[in-house]
């Protein structure tokens, strides 16, 4: 049951450092129609002290890639390539036992709906303690009092007389704010956010994300935040890889992808944004819809939507294609965008 | 199954939206999928050996029961003293005798037969009754809720709370043991069993958009019952009869076994075995294969009841047709241990 | 806590009385046992003199009030085969009939949630298929044949264990393996459901996440989630444990409170028969309360108002819990 102290060096105390390095992930899903390639050679970086942000619509593979990475595929997903190098070591090529000792000390992630990921049965003491039981050996007694402080750390207000509660007995963002508590239990360098506000009320949102920032600074961790929402990408993250239908479509920091885009799919979303639009004038929206697993195209995933698709995007698949200046993106005619 | 919507790209401007996630749980309609189940629910029960051997046994039992008895006219009541006990497996005494004889002479075999008749005439109707009744009931109580429900539930708790099996044997003892009597004991004895479950799902179907919609049509309670609740919790109550008709089936052996529920010169395989048990010693085969012949159709409804819970459910459906795993792909953490 | 506790007494009591009574009316009307136990050429006025006494005379209700005034008085009545009081008749009964049915379910138990849990973590594999399949046999096999039948293969024809009657250790195994088939087989898929949907909870991913061992997941996080419906069937399955026990012991002989009870059925013995049913009603009843505190135990939500219904707890044996039908698969990526 116990697993021994592992002896990996703690989060390292300064920012820029890589800490987790995604290459070529791919993620097949077995299904009644067959065999389907859910997330295809996804690649990317994430900083120590930095927040990197997985954005796509749902079903675009971000939160599949963010469980590939925490080795909590559903059993009917696999991966079946890549390498997920985490502090030097690749947990892809890791048996699940092995994987137990970093999950905790190395990589925490914090779920999207806080009342169903909380154990009914257990009062959130109990919980909070565990990761110290398991890691660290501690006494039950000895990890009340460690859950005690975590409770402090994300801003539970009377931690000693709340420990004792059961999950159903706080409030949405008290349930979230414990959820966090978990996954930093343990300082990980690497903290998985898998869209940890979207159960959640604006006012709420805005002070759990608060809540992030504070631990990622405090402890220089890096924030892996798998979100669908622009705004808190454009507000939250340093860098941004954009997703569709499987495949990493663009990638840099936050602030130039979102100033030019340089591949269609991120400008339509961007476009969609309502800046200046007047009452009663149309919202922009993105024509069609993402194309289903099992029907995605040879050429270029985003063919069908796209306003600058040519014959070649039917054929050949763009790859990933970095420009030197940390940005990347796969698009046969990315340099004519900006011409459109 | 459906993609989800594609709300997905918030809108930056706020504003409380509730993306659909990724992996998520979602809950069918249980109507969805009953239209594409009717074309090919056969096929699907031939996919799965043990279902579909399930139902063979099961059609052989029922054309056993109805035709066999005609088929072997006297032979089960024609009595030979000067060939009883004889063991089975040998031809000798002809076919009849390939299951041997009783203390009496007459052919196992042809007995068997014959009971089987007994047997489901007194289970088949038995289930029948406690689920349209019970059904019924239990719809109708979850339907209306308040007061109506109330007084059901604890209807079904007093039977439930007690021993069905010595509640049959305390009445049948009072009203002679005729077959009418067993049916009609052991359908109100497991009426609870349908009402319960039917309660539960009717009463869960009222939070249902589809029947609230009907409600504000102004449709009638008992048009909502009848084209909304019942063929939505009818696959349930159905694949409960038959895992009830393997009870009933039990006790009325067991009613049988104890010398309350068939009486002779009827025949019925509780009888038999009991009939069979003061010949232990020297003639096992007047005890084991009646006995036998419970356990396999009871084995055979049970299968078929497992497998009609899954094929019913179109949550669950997709497990039947699901794919072998590869050979050699990474292991995902839950199969370890 | 005691608001709930006291909520679910007055509710198990109603049934409780209502079998009582019900079978208090039901036993009068078998007849009247003088022709039973007076010699055949007994007198009309020795037939009168038994009935006047024993009150068979009286109308249904005078002879109810009656017993039922003894009853509080802790007077059961006399047996009329021996005359000796019932209520020791039944006392004398019950321990062997309660240490039959006590291991019975422990092994059950103990049993079921080890094949349940390992059929649950590889649902629709090979494990799951064949431990599915024995449990589903277990489930179909007549309790009586299997006794007749154990008794000739183990008894007569190996001789290692006593036909029947309460010995040593070795008699105690027949009685118990014909016993504990029926609830094996019917909690090792109740474990095994449970824990199939408790494993596919977030909860178990979090847990996970955390570094749990398989071993720490399974137990630790499902089990107890999946305790609470396995302890729901558990209690029912008890009760039908009685029907068990009435053939169990009619054939091995054991003198518990089923063979006494069909022994008072077949020879009229009503207060035999009344003392005997109030007593195993009463230990439903004891039963039923324990399980809702267990029950309240192992899940917090149930505890504060006790605003659980009764029908919630698993109406149907197999067919448990059809409410919620979620998959938990990735359907979309």
């Amino acid at each position: 049951m116990r697993t021994a102290t592992v002896s990996v060096p703690r989060a390292s105390m300064i920012d820029d450092d890589v800490v987790l390095t995604v290459t070529g992930l791919n993620v097949d899903l077995r299904t009644p129609k067959g065999v389907l390639r859910a997330v295809n050679d996804v690649s990317f970086e994430a900083l120590s002290g930095r927040t990197l942000a997985l954005l796509g619509e749902s079903g675009c593979g971000k939160s599949m890639t963010a469980k590939a990475v925490a080795g909590l595929l559903d059993p009917v997903a696999d991966v079946t390539g890549g390498t997920v190098v985490l502090g030097g070591t690749d947990l892809a090529a890791l048996t699940p036992k092995e994987r137990l000792a970093y999950a905790g000390p190395e990589l925490g992630i914090v779920f999207q709906d806080a009342l169903t990921a909380l154990n009914p049965v257990y009062t959130v003491g109990t919980q909070l303690g565990e990761a110290f039981r398991i890691h660290e050996g501690l006494s039950a007694k000895a990890a009340k009092v460690k859950a005690i402080e975590l409770m402090r750390r994300v801003g539970i207000p009377e931690p000693e007389s709340r420990v004792d509660s059961f999950p159903h007995q706080f409030s949405g963002g008290m349930r979230q704010r414990i959820l966090i508590a978990m996954a930093v239990a343990l300082n990980p360098r690497l903290l998985i956010a898998d869209e940890p506000t979207t159960a959640l009320d604006v006012t709420v949102q805005a002070q759990i994300m608060k809540l992030l920032r504070d631990l990622r600074t405090e402890s220089h961790m890096a924030v892996v935040l798998i979100t669908h929402d622009l705004a808190l990408v454009a507000e939250e993250a340093d860098t941004v890889a954009v997703m569709y239908a499987g495949n990493v479509v663009e990638t840099g920091p936050v602030k130039e992808v979102f100033g030019t885009p340089h591949h269609p799919y991120t400008r339509g979303l961007l476009d969609s944004v309502p800046a200046d639009v007047g009452r009663g004038q149309d919202l922009t929206s993105i024509a069609g819809s993402p194309p289903e697993l099992h029907r995605i195209p040879d050429g270029c995933v985003y063919q069908s939507r796209c306003p600058l698709v040519q014959d070649i995007c039917r054929a050949i698949r763009p790859t990933l294609e970095p420009d030197g200046a940390g940005r990347a993106v796969a698009c046969h005619f990315s340099e004519e965008l900006d011409n459109v | 199954m459906s993609r989800p919507p594609r709300n997905a790209v918030q809108l930056p401007s706020g504003g409380r939206t509730v993306a659909p996630p990724g992996t998520e749980a979602i809950a069918l309609p249980r109507g969805e999928s009953v239209a594409d189940k009717k074309t090919s629910l056969f096929q699907l029960l031939l996919k799965d050996r043990f279902a579909t051997v399930a139902a063979v046994v099961l059609v052989l039992v029922g054309l056993t029961a109805v035709f066999g008895p005609t088929l072997m006219g006297d032979l089960s009541t024609r009595q030979d003293l000067g060939a009883t006990n004889r063991p089975p497996f040998s031809f000798s005494d002809g076919w009849a005798f390939i299951l041997g004889s009783d203390s009496l002479g007459r052919s196992m075999l042809a007995r068997l037969v014959v009971a089987t008749q007994t047997t489901l005439s007194v289970a088949l109707p038995a289930v029948a009754i406690s689920l349209v009744l019970g059904s019924l009931w239990g719809v109708w109580a979850g339907y209306h809720r308040g007061w109506r429900e109330t007084v059901s539930m604890r209807i079904a708790d007093v039977i439930m709370s007690f021993p069905s099996l010595l509640l049959a044997v305390v009445i049948l003892y009072v009203f002679s043991p005729s077959a009418a009597n067993i049916v009609l004991i052991l359908a109100v004895t497991r009426i609870p069993i349908y009402l319960r479950t039917a309660r539960a799902e009717s009463a869960e179907l009222q939070s249902r958009t589809f029947v609230d919609a009907a409600r504000t049509f102004g449709t009638k309670p008992n048009a909502i019952i009848r084209r909304h609740v019942i063929p939505v919790v009818l696959p349930t109550l159905l694949t409960l009869a038959t895992i009830e008709f393997c009870y009933v089936m039990l006790a009325e052996s067991s009613l049988s076994f104890l010398g309350i529920g068939i009486q002779p010169p009827d025949v019925s395989w509780g009888l038999m075995v009991a009939q069979g048990r003061q010949y232990l010693q020297t003639a096992w085969w007047l005890s084991f294969f009646p006995g036998l012949a419970i356990m396999v159709t009871t084995v055979a409804a049970n299968v078929l009841a497992a497998w009609l819970r899954i094929a019913t459910d179109p949550a669950q459906r997709w497990r039947l047709t699901l794919p072998r795993k590869r050979l050699l792909v990474r292991l995902p953490v839950k199969e370890v241990l | 806590m005691l608001t709930f506790l006291r909520r679910r007494i007055v509710s198990s009591a109603l049934p409780l009385l209502v079998v009582v009574l019900g079978v208090f009316a039901l036993a009068r009307l078998t007849g009247n046992p003088a022709s039973l136990y007076l010699p055949l050429n007994a007198t009309a006025e020795m037939r009168a003199n038994f009935t006047a006494k024993y009150g068979f005379d009286d109308p249904l209700l005078v002879q109810m009030a009656h017993y039922f005034g003894g009853v509080l008085r802790l007077d059961f009545g006399e047996s009329l085969r021996t005359g000796e009081p019932a209520a020791a008749m039944a006392l004398r009964a019950f321990p062997a009939t309660l240490q039959l049915a006590g291991t019975t379910m422990l092994l059950a138990v103990v049993l079921a949630v080890i094949v349940g849990c390992w059929a649950a973590l590889k649902p629709n594999g090979v494990a799951d298929r064949i431990s599915s399949f024995v449990s589903m046999a277990a489930a179909s096999v007549p309790d009586f044949w299997l006794a007749i039948m154990g008794i000739l293969v183990f008894a007569i024809t190996l001789g290692w264990v006593p036909t029947s009657g309460v010995g040593g250790a070795t008699s105690w195994i027949l009685p118990i393996a014909t016993l504990l088939l029926r609830p094996f087989g019917v909690l090792v898929q109740i474990v095994r459901g449970a824990m199939v949907s408790s494993l596919s909870e977030p909860y178990i991913k979090l847990a996970r996440s955390k570094g749990a061992s398989e071993f720490r997941v399974v137990t630790r996080h499902a089990l107890r989630n999946a305790a609470a419906p396995a302890l729901t069937v558990a209690g029912d399955l008890t009760v039908s444990l009685v029907n068990g026990a009435v053939v169990v012991e009619s054939i091995f002989g054991w003198p518990g409170i089923g063979k006494l009870m069909i022994d008072s059925i077949l020879q009229r013995d009503f207060a035999v028969l009344q003392a005997a049913v109030l007593l195993t009603a009463v230990s439903i009843f004891i039963l039923n309360i324990l399980i809702d505190l267990g029950y309240a135990g192992l899940d917090a939500r149930v505890r504060p108002a006790g605003r659980r219904k009764k029908s919630s707890r698993a109406a149907s044996v197999v067919v448990a819990e059809p409410k919620e039908r979620k998959i938990h698969v990735q359907t979309t990526p």
